[in-house]
């Protein structure tokens, strides 16, 4: 956005600057771009650009601004209070009867995309690669055609000829003239861009191309492009697939550890996850607001603060609330279901209803660009990175401390414990301390992808339950293959049904499969397994 | 917890005789339906239903003191259709100690069933002026999708609001009992059930009006259905319709069938090792259930006018048990108490200070599981014991 910004200022300069240079723009040529219906004035636009007329591209940018008015006889570019007139340039009082130019969506679709491909004439490498850019993402037709063809003629760039030679088959492929649409077809087989592949599609779409053979072509051409693309399509779903399962993982981590270990159902977990997210938004203000210059390491902040602000929050839930409610599921389930509804109106209360808005810091935006048609966005490489690393932690936690030690001896037998001397009462407030610090990490990571809002927790708590149980109790390995296989699933499915029925199969799967194994894809063996 | 075991529970060693329906009946001692005294409170509360409102209501004069304002009627025969959903989750939860967190699906869906019948009583009369709801023309579509065949006889349609939420029940429960899907487990299944249904009910293709579901209903069975006298019928029906329930409700618990499931609550392996299978009884009490939701749907749908996904969400079932458990479980009384306590201070609320309902609903749910296990009629029960120890 901001480059484009940048970019039509520029022409704005290059513009003027050619405007007081010539004016070879004639008057009627201007009235013909302005007056008159849309087609006319299509034609004459693309006559004018033709023929290189230096002072179409002030005049078009005008246009663009809603800044033409006609009178009767001139044509008048109005800047200020001040007029001029379009072709001569020379001042002009500006008649109180003079009409508004009207551009319809056409009009100004043919203005931009013709500013855009006089600029593909720059002598700058990097306007034009911006200007093939734009003119891609717009829809070019045979207007636009000379000029993209004089671009691609005098391109000394191997790339960005390549790339104009590729829009220049896009519009030729809806030509008019069938011989030059069965060329067209042929030489669009040579591209691996998925951009190429849509438009084959939308060619091949029923009642578009008529024409037998080119329908053969472009069905051929259809054939390499995908053969080229399906490794990065592949890869790309396997891609989001892991990054939705590493978020599901981080998510579940921490219900692992409170259902999982404890026994303990947080329906509060989501607002636990919330409230991590949160922090990281006060903790990023905190940062723009005393130390702009750090911005950009604000994160290292948030992490630790979103896991000590929801650990503090969860344990004095557990030891308000929880507490009582050992060996009460379904209570439990009750209770922290209005302990969610209180924390997120207390959210809502000090923050407002609204979204709050947090940035990425300039190091995990954008991507590494794998194929063409496969980009890995930074932000989703690190929360697969940071999950593991969560991961890692929990899991030396549980086994290799004595804090884990602990937590697993009241875990297998409460009384035996609380012999031997664990005080089991301070390791259950820190077990769901913990378990709720993870949710703030979760919180923290889901801050960087998606929104931050009230209702954060409530769009993951259902998902993150089927982890849990899905994975089975009482196991981190469950909980882990449990979340990047329902990842991954959900992404492929999505892909063949869209993403309301992949919901939906997955949900159904997962009815069935605890058909198939209550006890989820890990059991507990033994005796504490029928606890 | 406390467990009243009766001193004549029945112990069958002949497991034949005991599957026997006709010894069923005889079960030794059953208790009465009703104390003479609860005969009057439901005769009373009958004749409050159907005679009292409607004279305040159409009769009494407006600025008399017992008139009875037409927003009034209105919430309470919403609210009467709650509390019929709280007396289902009370038989299956308070009795049956299952825990559904997906009622509102059974609800929705029967709201969705009568909604058909009434979408298609609209007539000519929509935006559109086409015989296909509005809906349908908006999407372009030329006819009426299959499963809209019989929505324009009423018999049809009041036949799949029993149906669809029973067909369904006994299907997912089937599954889900045979393989000892229990507690907290069962009732995240059931969570997850409604959230896929209402994922599927947000979608245009469905073929229920996607996210603004069903409203704009002109008549039902060719009547207007906003004048007082439509509103007052559905009023009536939906008062009877709940004071039929509870005698049912009444007739079940104290039946040997109802006995059974409270055993199955208590100690289900003990259930089944004196030779019962808990699965029948289970499923039968939870399609029961689901249909009686079913009923409550199909008759809050006229009254108020709308139906749309949202009664699907996780968070309006959750709500659904809260009823239950703040009236009190395992009476039955209690969830009537309880939907009309929860929904009356929700229009308080949301009427006087919005903002703080939520805070009120969440500390109800700590409040209840914490400090009221038996809820509001438990607590009153507990303070007559009181008073009655005082005075001796």
């Amino acid at each position: 956005m901001v480059l484009m910004r940048g970019l039509r200022l520029l022409l704005l300069v290059v513009g003027l600057l050619s405007a007081t240079a010539a004016h070879a723009l004639t008057a009627v040529q201007a009235r013909a771009i302005a007056d008159g219906d849309t087609d006319a004035r299509v034609v004459a636009l693309s006559d004018a650009a033709a023929a290189g007329e230096p002072g179409l591209a002030m005049f078009m940018q005008a246009l663009l601004n809603d800044a033409v008015k006609l009178t009767p006889t001139q044509v008048l570019v109005v800047q200020g209070d001040k007029a001029a007139d379009a072709a001569s340039g020379a001042p002009a009082t500006l008649p109180s009867d003079a009409e508004d130019v009207v551009n319809n969506n056409r009009m100004r679709g043919a203005l931009q995309a013709t500013l855009a491909s006089l600029r593909l004439l720059s002598p700058e490498r990097s306007v034009r690669a911006a200007a093939i850019d734009e003119l891609g993402k717009q829809a070019t037709d045979e207007a636009q055609l000379p000029l993209i063809e004089k671009a691609w003629a005098s391109e000394s760039d191997a790339t960005l000829k390549a790339q104009l030679g590729r829009m220049r088959a896009g519009v030729l492929v809806a030509s008019s003239d069938p011989a030059k649409r069965l060329n067209a077809a042929q030489a669009l087989g040579d591209s691996g861009e998925p951009t190429v592949k849509a438009l084959l599609l939308e060619r091949l779409a029923e009642g578009v191309e008529s024409d037998a053979d080119v329908r053969a072509a472009l069905r051929q051409s259809l054939d390499k492009v995908s053969r080229r693309l399906v490794w990065g399509e592949r890869l790309g779903v396997v891609f989001t697939g892991i990054s939705l399962g590493s978020i599901l993982l981080l998510v579940a981590l921490g219900l692992a550890i409170t259902y999982g270990l404890m026994g303990v159902i947080n329906m509060a977990h989501g607002e636990l996850m919330m409230i991590g997210a949160y922090a990281t938004y006060v903790v990023q203000n905190l940062f723009r607001a005393h130390a702009p210059g750090a911005f950009d390491y604000y994160l290292w902040a948030a992490v630790p603060a979103s896991f000590i602000v929801a650990a503090l929050v969860g344990a004095v839930l557990e030891r308000s609330v929880i507490r009582w409610l050992y060996g009460r599921p379904l209570e439990t389930l009750l209770a922290t279901w209005g302990i969610s509804l209180v924390l997120m109106q207390s959210v809502r209360s000090l923050f407002g209803a609204q979204n709050v808005p947090v940035e990425n810091p300039a190091w995990l935006s954008g991507g590494v660009a794998v194929m063409s048609n496969l980009t890995l966005p930074f932000n989703r490489i690190a929360i697969i990175a940071f999950a593991l690393l969560v991961l890692a932690g929990v899991a030396l936690l549980i086994a290799r401390t004595r804090l884990g030690l602990f937590v697993r001896s009241v875990t297998q037998n409460r009384r035996m414990a609380a012999c031997v001397g664990v005080n089991t009462a301070r390791i259950d407030t820190y077990a769901f301390s913990l378990g709720a610090g993870i949710a703030g990490l979760a919180g923290c990571a889901l801050s960087q992808v998606g929104n931050v809002g009230p209702d954060l927790g409530q769009s993951y708590i259902v998902d993150s339950f089927m982890v849990v149980v899905l994975g089975g109790v009482g196991q981190l390995a469950g909980t882990v293959f449990a979340g990047l296989g329902l990842g991954v699933l959900n992404k492929v499915l999505e892909g063949w049904a869209g993403a309301v029925l992949a919901k939906i199969m997955v949900l159904v799967f997962i009815v069935v499969f605890i058909q198939k194994r209550p006890q989820g894809l890990f059991a507990m063996k033994g005796r504490s397994a029928e606890a | 917890m406390k467990r009243d075991r009766m001193p004549e529970a029945p112990v069958p060693l002949d497991i034949q005789r005991a599957q026997d329906p006709a010894s069923m009946l005889q079960a030794a001692s059953r208790p009465r339906l009703l104390t003479p005294a609860g005969w009057g409170g439901v005769l009373l509360a009958l004749a409050i239903v159907a005679i009292g409102v409607p004279l305040a209501n159409l009769l009494a004069p407006v600025d008399s003191v017992f008139h009875l304002s037409d927003y009034a009627v209105g919430l309470t025969g919403k609210i009467m259709c709650y509390a019929i959903c709280a007396l289902a989750i009370d038989l299956i939860w308070g009795y049956t100690g299952i825990l559904s967190l997906g009622h509102g699906l059974f609800f929705a869906l029967g709201g969705y069933a009568m909604g058909m019948y009434l979408m298609r009583q609209i007539g000519r009369d929509g935006n559109y002026a086409s015989e296909l709801p509005d809906f349908m023309v908006f999407l372009d579509w030329k006819a009426l999708p299959w499963h809209w065949a019989g929505s324009g006889s009423f018999v049809f349609q009041m036949l799949m609001v029993l149906l669809v939420p029973g067909l369904l029940a006994l299907v997912f429960g089937f599954f889900a009992f045979r393989s000892r899907i229990k507690g907290v487990y069962f009732s995240i299944i059931t969570q997850a059930l409604t959230f896929a249904a209402m994922l599927l009910f947000f979608r245009n293709e469905t073929g229920f009006g996607g996210n603004n579901g069903f409203t704009d209903f002109k008549r039902i069975l060719g009547m207007p259905i906003a004048t007082p006298s439509t509103r007052m019928l559905l009023f009536v029906l939906t008062g009877c319709v709940l004071i039929g329930f509870f005698l049912m409700a009444r007739a079940i618990v104290t039946s040997k069938f109802g006995r059974v499931l409270q055993a199955i609550r208590d100690a289900e392996s003990r259930v089944m090792f004196t030779g019962y299978d808990p699965l029948a009884y289970k499923l039968a009490i939870w399609t029961l259930s689901a249909v009686m939701c079913g009923v409550a749907g199909a008759l809050y749908v006229p009254q108020v006018g709308i139906i749309n996904p949202s009664e699907m969400s996780p968070a309006a079932s959750i709500e659904m048990a809260i009823w239950a458990a703040v009236g009190g479980r395992a009476t039955l009384i209690g969830p009537i108490v309880g939907a009309f306590f929860v929904n009356g201070a929700k229009s308080w609320f949301t009427q006087v200070v919005p903002e703080f309902w939520l805070y009120f609903l969440g500390a109800l749910f700590i409040a209840v599981t914490l400090f009221l296990p038996n809820g509001l009629v438990g607590l009153a029960a507990q303070l007559r014991r009181k008073k009655k120890g005082a005075d001796e």
